[in-house]
């Protein structure tokens, strides 16, 4: 049996980077702050010290400018990590991550692969109010070209990195701030974690809430509390938002006849929508009820806590939705 | 409007009928491809190199197989330029799977990895990011090599160029920045884009060095090009070239020249590059009438062979569609 050690979410991120710089010498990280300050959520502390400033850039405000240059050191044949500090100064190099990193594998016929992995934080639930509150993960979802991660265990914030390093094609990894000083177990032999399929983290028969980031440890423990009222719920981490692995869920639906997503980001034209849309399109004839959603309320996010938590799905709104469902 | 300069460039005759055929065979391919897209051939948008062939044909000849080039969606001189088959090029804006791109980019997406051309980039000042991000590569694995990025004086008004260029003053890295000042960023001349004018003087600012040359006269390019290349080569460091051009051209097919009067048109015509390239080399015995003429049927016959290349090809089945999203080989 192996062994399990307390980690917290960031710990898992910073061994998975320093595991993956120790592995490949075209690996690098550049980020805003990833160096001498030790990372803005100091996810990479240290690591300048240990691999040098070749290994571990810190760069100018210039989201689009580094963003970029990932880009281009990918094409030329390094395998550059790319870390945008937040998701909303992200947008900033939106215009690299979507109209190159998506697209030069298709426009040149198939010749240019961009191997470049953009680590992203994200996430609602730190007071941060409108500019630094977001869930932006439908933004990247939609593009083709583009594998979008969510990081919504502990078991991915270690492995998926990994993995994302050894795709041809450009990868998304969205990081949660919210979740960083978590701890949870993971095995200590944690490695490498597949990135193409979506995970059932609790087998259940009674219901499938499908989630993912953020949703995921809310879920877990929403459906802990509903198998003390006799509710076996399962619970499904889609963990890869591009290309959607609908195989996971589809099976989940067939087997329990009922669907719930949850997730933080705006309701409309959502990855909820998607998932939904889905469920209708390929089972429809399998469901006792119709799919409902929880999501984050269509508001710009405001600053005080009661009012932010009152943005996004809680624990008692999971709760309280799949009695709805399960007993009407 | 600058004077032109007279040069002494040591260029050997075989080098110069060389550039002289260039400079006429993207001029021709030009006339062709409008020609072609006012038969719906061609379709998109189409950017029309001519007028300003002395620019990619003298920075290009500087450079060597090792580097990379970079540039706009006005790109088919410099593929050409580079060495791209005209044929690859045609059959691209044709749209047929024999293109360079598979016909998956059109006119302003040429690209052919195995002469390092990297588009055909048509989000304006996008790829100087990315020509910063080559450089990088280049100076982390010791290549040796630099990396060419062309843009407009258009994109030097966009914050994708102030970002490369900090970036790649800060990094020290080998790329050379071509600002191909052709003075009209679509309709919007350059009076009413930039505060500063002479764009090489932004260079200061990142500590670039920089210098501005006649684009309308190939040995000036030339000698321009040559000097800041090794430059590049030697400390490692970027440098901005602003060449001043003009296209003789509308923007695009679409474009009806509101902006600009016919007479400054008319003016810049009578500094047309290959006109007198031609007569440079005439005066200085480096070619003759004859020769002239017979480049001109070269130049004729390979323009006819890329359109019979181009109608020849086809059409990539449907079935195909959704390839070259993701790379199908996993481990690559």
């Amino acid at each position: 049996m192996s062994q399990t050690i307390k980690i917290t979410y960031r710990e898992a991120f910073k061994q998975g980077l320093r595991e993956a710089l120790q592995n490949d010498d075209r690996i690098f990280l550049m980020g805003e702050d990833v160096g001498r300050y030790g990372g803005a959520f100091a996810v990479s502390k240290g690591l300048l010290q240990e691999f040098g400033e070749e290994r571990i850039m810190d760069v100018p405000l210039s989201e689009s400018g580094f963003v970029g240059a990932g880009i281009g050191a990918a094409l030329a044949g390094m395998k550059p990590i790319v870390e945008v500090m937040t998701v909303n100064f992200g947008l900033l190099a939106m215009d690299q991550i979507v109209n190159n990193a998506a697209t030069l594998l298709h426009m040149s016929g198939g010749q240019l692969n961009v191997p470049v992995v953009i680590r992203i934080s994200c996430g609602i639930g730190q007071q941060l109010a409108a500019q630094h509150s977001h869930s932006w993960e439908p933004f990247f979802a939609q593009v083709p070209g583009l594998v979008v991660l969510s990081v919504g265990t502990h078991e991915d914030a270690r492995g998926m990195l990994h993995t994302a390093l050894q795709s041809p094609d450009p990868v998304i990894i969205i990081e949660y701030t919210s979740m960083l000083n978590l701890e949870k177990e993971i095995s200590t032999d944690m490695g490498a974690v597949n990135i193409t399929k979506a995970k059932v983290i609790k087998s259940g028969k009674d219901i499938s809430i499908i989630t993912y980031g953020t949703g995921v440890y809310k879920c877990l423990e929403s459906a802990d509390e509903l198998a003390a009222e006799g509710i076996d719920a399962e619970v499904i981490d889609l963990r890869v938002l591009r290309p959607l692995d609908e195989e996971t869920f589809l099976a989940s639906v067939a087997k329990t006849h009922r669907a719930l997503i949850v997730e933080d980001a705006w309701r409309s034209v959502s990855i909820s929508s998607e998932i939904s849309s889905r469920i209708m399109e390929k089972a429809f004839y399998e469901l006792d009820a119709s799919v409902k959603r929880l999501c984050g309320v269509e508001v710009p996010i405001p600053y005080p806590l009661h009012l932010e938590q009152a943005s996004v799905p809680q624990k008692s709104d999971i709760v309280k939705a799949v009695k709805r469902i399960i007993n009407p | 409007m600058p004077k032109t300069k007279s040069k002494k460039i040591d260029l050997d005759a075989k080098k110069s009928r060389h550039l002289f055929y260039q400079m006429l065979l993207i001029r021709k391919f030009e006339d062709k491809a409008a020609e072609e897209y006012t038969k719906a051939k061609i379709r998109g948008f189409l950017h029309l190199y001519i007028g300003e062939e002395a620019v990619a044909v003298g920075v290009i000849q500087a450079l060597t197989d090792d580097d990379n080039v970079l540039c706009t969606y006005r790109e088919h001189g410099h593929a050409l330029a580079r060495g791209m088959d005209a044929g690859a090029i045609m059959a691209e804006m044709y749209g047929k799977q024999e293109g360079c791109s598979r016909g998956r980019g059109g006119s302003m997406h040429l690209f052919d990895k195995s002469i390092n051309f990297f588009g055909g980039n048509a989000i304006v000042a996008g790829h100087l990011p990315m020509a910063v991000g080559m450089a990088l590569a280049s100076k982390k694995q010791k290549k040796g090599n630099i990396t060419c990025c062309f843009f407009g004086e258009g994109a030097a008004a966009e914050g994708e160029f102030h970002e490369a260029m900090n970036l790649a003053a800060l990094w020290k890295v080998p790329v050379l920045f071509v600002c191909e000042n052709n003075l009209y960023a679509m309709g919007t001349a350059i009076r009413y884009s930039h505060s500063v004018q002479e764009l090489e003087k932004k260079g200061a600012a990142y500590g670039v060095e920089s210098s501005a040359v006649n684009g309308m006269n190939l040995m000036d390019v030339i000698e321009a090009a040559n000097e800041a290349v090794q430059k590049v080569r030697d400390n490692g460091k970027p440098y901005l070239l602003v060449c001043n051009t003009y296209r003789f051209r509308a923007h695009s097919m679409f474009d009806a020249e509101l902006y600009r009067d016919k007479k400054e048109v008319e003016e810049w015509k009578k500094r047309d590059p290959i006109p007198e390239f031609q007569e440079f080399l005439l005066k200085q015995k480096i070619i003759t009438e004859k020769e002239i003429k017979k480049i001109e049927n070269q130049v004729d016959s390979e323009i006819q062979k890329a359109v019979d290349f181009a109608e020849a090809g086809t059409w990539e089945p449907i079935d195909q569609l959704t390839e070259f999203v993701y790379s199908e080989n996993e481990t690559k």
